[in-house]
């Protein structure tokens, strides 16, 4: 680039020598230079705003032309694309294995309100005072007169006669919106297996009912599914027969004496769980809060016949016989002597009130109930044996039913499976299990020496669940449990026409603090099985805390409280559940014993 | 020749103001801008009712005090439009001092009427938002500044300019008022670009903005959300965007009819930010089409007679005001039809609103004064040999 002076030195000289200003010389340069760079930036001004002007012009052109085309569309209804439009608020139905409804749904409103359309929010706010009488008025006149609430829930669900009422009011800024209600028309019963439900995401115009416990909890997914098309889940629940249960037990439960009971009824082919109860109870459709402080246990939401896991007593002497006599060990009149002193690791084993029973067989150690007797049994399985035969029948992890409750079943293992372990397991001390462990174990003895796991979904045919023993062996076992009725520690057990067989188990309770056992509490227990000879159910019957004080002193044992709480439920379950007293069998076994 | 001698008749020296005004001024612009008042205020009898009954005055106190108002903006933009551009630059670096002290003050003496901005003082009778008078003087300051650096040993104008443009952004970004800070962003951008930017520069920043852009779409969840929303091609009907999108497809080409629409009860701001959304449903798409042009025709027509102007300052001040009253239209009607994304920005001479009113009759009254016909040097040209 030229640079060109604005002081050329030539016209500088020249004008100093004629006598003139240089500075003028300068002045006009500027001038000049001044000249050309405002006609450049003119020049390249112009194209810009130009360029500027065809800019706004397309622009204001393409706004026209979006005007035109909204203006030539087709106006829509302005309706609310709610956040809960896409809520899917549809639930299947819940029925027993009859197809009778234990759970569905039902619509009715909730009651919102906008403050800011009220008229009369004082009125509004006593009106409704008056027909909802837990709302407190203070509160309400408060947040409707705020003014900083735009929206407020009244009620999550009312009924429509509350509805009709609150229209009445005329109050327009009180608004509903639909709801999908769970209801469970029977009450509190099966409550502990329906668990309940509650709101999940809320919209106005609709809520998720999402399950929170129990069965409506673990099958949550399942019963929203839209695919099902409001097909209902079948449960194995019979409705009728839990409500014979839950009023037997409930009667049984007062009569002893009991804090809490718990009983499972179970098919033992097919592994589904015809009845379980537990009590105390509560209502699904009005699920109490969990116990905030004390022990979880004594919540009514506690579910004893899963949850929790007890010391079963000598319900489990009966797994020793069956897997001694299983693995040829001894056989059912095998004698073995009972007498004191017999010690393991240190630690003597008593017998209950400190009997003595004597040189006895098999089958007597059964009847009588002898802790030594098992004990030694144990002592030939062996702890290694003995545990893979208990973790055969499900007593190492929790139940497989399908409630979320079941997980919190674990049972309690020892840390250390000594021979002393062996020997008070034997017996039922030192391994905690729920009364449902306690089904499906008697369950394999009952059906021949298969496992069948637990269910409560109604199936169809037996489970062809794992081998435990050999149906000798099993028939050989349930063979003792019938004369346990018949002969021993649960002779209120007989129900004539049902040839009951069982084992009673009398456990001390162990102190919750550690350090031994209370001697006047216990859990008693029955673990029954019926036809004997042809075992269609199980069913266990657990009290906690009985005491059947009819005598001079209280009685504890299960002999006393189970067994006839047990026995009052088969008989009238049994017909229920189509099963015929046997009458002419009946005979058969009455000529058999006498001529015994 | 008597009376001019005795000095019964006052001796001009020049051709009379108003006669002069009116020969020079450009007309069109001038009679488009008195359409758009005109329009405003048959909008605002429609659109202002529902406002003036929930704040309980009579159907058409709006309007009253639009006509008021817009008297007043009429007086000064004309008495505005007579100054010359030197008188017009001194004045309004006077009003943009004011304007800047008064923004400063804001904080301490403003009011935010409840809306969580603090952007007004209040008079008692009417309020006055500082940034309204702030945006045409700044718009002067800075084409004053700019064209000062042309000059040769002329101050660094632009790099002045641009310190103050950043100052008045922040400013008004902390309000906040995101809408009045890029129209004062837009306008100075828009004098650079026209005062001779460098082309590589310019395609530079382009690429930043889009950079940033993208980057800030990628790692900022509200600012994706809010880009999504606005390209997404449903509107939820119960906001302002979809009432509004609706009453312009419910008015079709010729309207509801005259006190027919519904949009009005419905939107809040149906007096300000979419008053188009009410004109659209009542008058139909005819007047929408008509006011757009109105618009374009204030905005190209400026643009035009700016392009034949010679001085560096009047040129740049013109085209500043030109494009921010072009753009803040153009924004207000994008928003209305979803070609933008939301942001209220009123719609100028037709919205309601006393302050923005006024000022903006002064920055139009300032155009007007610039693209007033004046000698442009023709003659040299011509004895030059460039004749075009």
């Amino acid at each position: 680039m030229i640079r060109t002076p604005l002081r050329p030195l030539a016209r500088i000289l020249d004008a100093r020598e004629k006598g003139e200003n240089p500075d003028a010389i300068e002045r006009e340069n500027l001038r000049i230079r001044h000249e050309q760079i405002r006609d450049s930036s003119r020049v390249r001004a112009e194209g810009r705003l130009l360029v500027l002007g065809l800019t706004f012009f397309c622009a204001f052109a393409v706004i026209g032309a979006r005007m035109g085309t909204l203006a030539a569309s087709e106006p829509r209804e302005p309706r609310s694309y709610a956040t809960g439009a896409s809520i899917i608020n549809s639930r299947a139905d819940i029925t027993d294995r009859h197809g009778r409804v234990l759970a569905t749904n039902m619509s009715t409103h909730s009651l919102y309100a906008h403050p800011h359309q009220m008229i009369e929010p004082e009125r509004a706010a006593q009106e409704l005072v008056r027909i909802f009488p837990d709302l407190d008025q203070e509160r309400l006149v408060k947040d409707f007169t705020g003014g900083k609430r735009k929206f407020l829930w009244v009620k999550k669900k009312i009924s429509p006669e509350q509805m009709q009422q609150v229209h009445d009011i005329g109050e327009p800024g009180l608004l509903f919106g639909p709801r999908e209600m769970r209801l469970y028309p029977n009450g509190a019963l099966m409550a502990h297996v329906l668990g309940g439900t509650s709101f999940g995401r809320e919209g106005v115009h609709a809520a998720e009912v999402v399950g929170t416990a129990g069965i409506e909890k673990f099958l949550d997914d399942e019963l929203r599914d839209p695919a099902r098309e409001g097909a209902p889940v079948q449960l194995s629940l019979d409705l009728t027969v839990q409500s014979v249960t839950e009023e037997v037990l409930d009667v049984g439960m007062k009569l002893m004496n009991a804090k809490g009971a718990a009983s499972v009824l179970m098919d033992v082919r097919t592994g589904e769980v015809i009845a379980i109860a537990s009590l105390p109870d509560f209502d699904p459709n009005k699920r109490p809060r969990p116990l905030t402080e004390g022990d979880a246990s004594d919540s009514p939401l506690f579910n004893r016949a899963v949850q929790g896991v007890y010391e079963l007593g000598s319900t489990f002497k009966i797994f020793a016989a069956a897997q001694a006599l299983d693995l040829g060990l001894f056989n059912a009149s095998t004698i073995i002597d009972t007498r004191p002193p017999f010690k393991v690791g240190g630690h003597k084993i008593g017998e209950f009130e400190n009997h003595n029973y004597g040189e006895i067989s098999v089958e007597e150690i059964i009847v009588k109930s002898s802790n030594r007797g098992t004990g030694k049994m144990a002592l030939a399985i062996g702890p290694a044996r003995q545990k893979e035969f208990l973790k055969g029948l499900g007593f190492f992890d929790p139940t497989p039913l399908e409630i979320v409750e079941a997980k919190g079943g674990q049972p309690l293992l020892p840390k250390r499976w000594t021979d002393l372990s062996a020997v008070t397991i034997s017996y039922g001390h030192g391994l905690s299990a729920s009364p449902l462990h306690l089904a499906a174990g008697y369950a394999a003895i009952a059906n021949g020496g298969v496992y069948v796991k637990p269910t409560l979904l109604k199936t169809s045919g037996a489970q062809n669940g794992a081998r435990i023993m050999s149906e000798r062996s099993a028939a050989a076992a349930r063979t003792m449990l019938r004369k346990v009725v018949t002969e021993g520690t649960a002779s209120f057990g007989e129900v004539p026409g049902y040839f009951v067989g069982g084992k009673t188990g009398t456990a001390d309770k162990p102190k919750e603090r550690g350090g031994g056992y209370y001697k006047d509490k216990t859990i008693t227990t029955f673990a029954s099985l019926f036809p004997a000879h042809d075992p269609r159910y199980v069913l266990i019957v657990t009290l906690d805390e009985p005491s059947e004080n009819s005598g001079k002193k209280p009685r504890r044992t299960a002999g006393w409280t189970a067994v006839p709480v047990a026995a009052e439920m088969i008989g009238r379950v049994a017909p229920l559940l189509g099963l015929r007293p046997d009458v002419a069998r009946m005979q058969v076994e009455r000529v058999y014993q006498t001529s015994n | 020749m008597t009376e001019m001698v005795y000095g019964s008749v006052p001796v001009r020296d020049g051709e009379p103001v108003f006669p002069k005004w009116w020969r020079t001024v450009d007309k069109w612009t001038l009679s488009c801008i008195l359409m758009l008042f005109g329009v405003g205020i048959l909008l605002g009898l429609a659109a202002s009712p529902p406002l003036a009954e929930r704040n309980n005055f009579a159907p058409f106190h709006y309007v009253q005090r639009q006509a008021l108002f817009g008297g007043m903006a009429m007086l000064a933009m004309i008495l505005t439009s007579m100054m010359s551009p030197t008188v017009v630059r001194r004045l309004a670096v006077l009003g943009f001092l004011g304007a800047f002290v008064a923004l400063a003050l804001l904080p301490f003496l403003g009011t935010d009427f409840g809306k969580g901005a603090v952007r007004w003082y209040s008079l008692g009778f009417a309020s006055v938002q500082p940034s309204e008078f702030l945006k045409p003087t700044f718009v002067i300051v800075a084409a004053w500044l700019m064209a000062a650096a042309q000059d040769l040993g002329g101050p660094p104008g632009r790099l002045y300019s641009f310190a103050l443009m950043v100052a008045i952004v922040l400013m008004l970004a902390l309000q906040p008022d995101f809408g009045q800070a890029s129209l004062v962003l837009f306008g100075w951008g828009v004098m650079w670009f026209v005062g001779g930017a460098p082309m590589l520069l310019l395609i530079g920043l382009a690429g930043l903005v889009v950079l940033a852009g993208s980057f800030a779409y990628n790692n900022s969840e509200h600012f994706a959300r809010r880009i999504d929303g606005f390209l997404s091609p449903d509107v939820d009907p119960t906001t302002q965007l979809g009432y509004a999108t609706d009453a312009i497809r419910e008015g079709g080409f010729f309207g509801v009819g005259v006190g027919e629409g519904q949009v009005k009860w419905s939107l809040p701001d149906a007096h300000t930010d979419f008053i188009i959304a009410v004109a659209a449903e009542e008058y139909g798409l005819v007047l929408v089409l008509a006011i757009i042009a109105l618009y374009a025709t204030i905005v190209v027509r400026s643009m035009i007679r700016l392009m034949r102007e010679r001085d560096p300052f009047i040129r740049l001040a013109g085209t500043g005001l030109a494009c921010m009253f072009g753009v803040q239209a153009m924004i207000n009607m994008g928003v209305a039809v979803r070609l933008l994304p939301a942001k209220g920005m009123t719609l100028p001479f037709v919205s309601y609103g006393g302050s923005s009113l006024i000022a903006g009759g002064i920055a139009v009254g300032m155009l007007l004064a610039f693209t007033r016909t004046r000698p442009q040097g023709e003659i040299g040209d011509i004895l030059r040999g460039r004749l075009r």
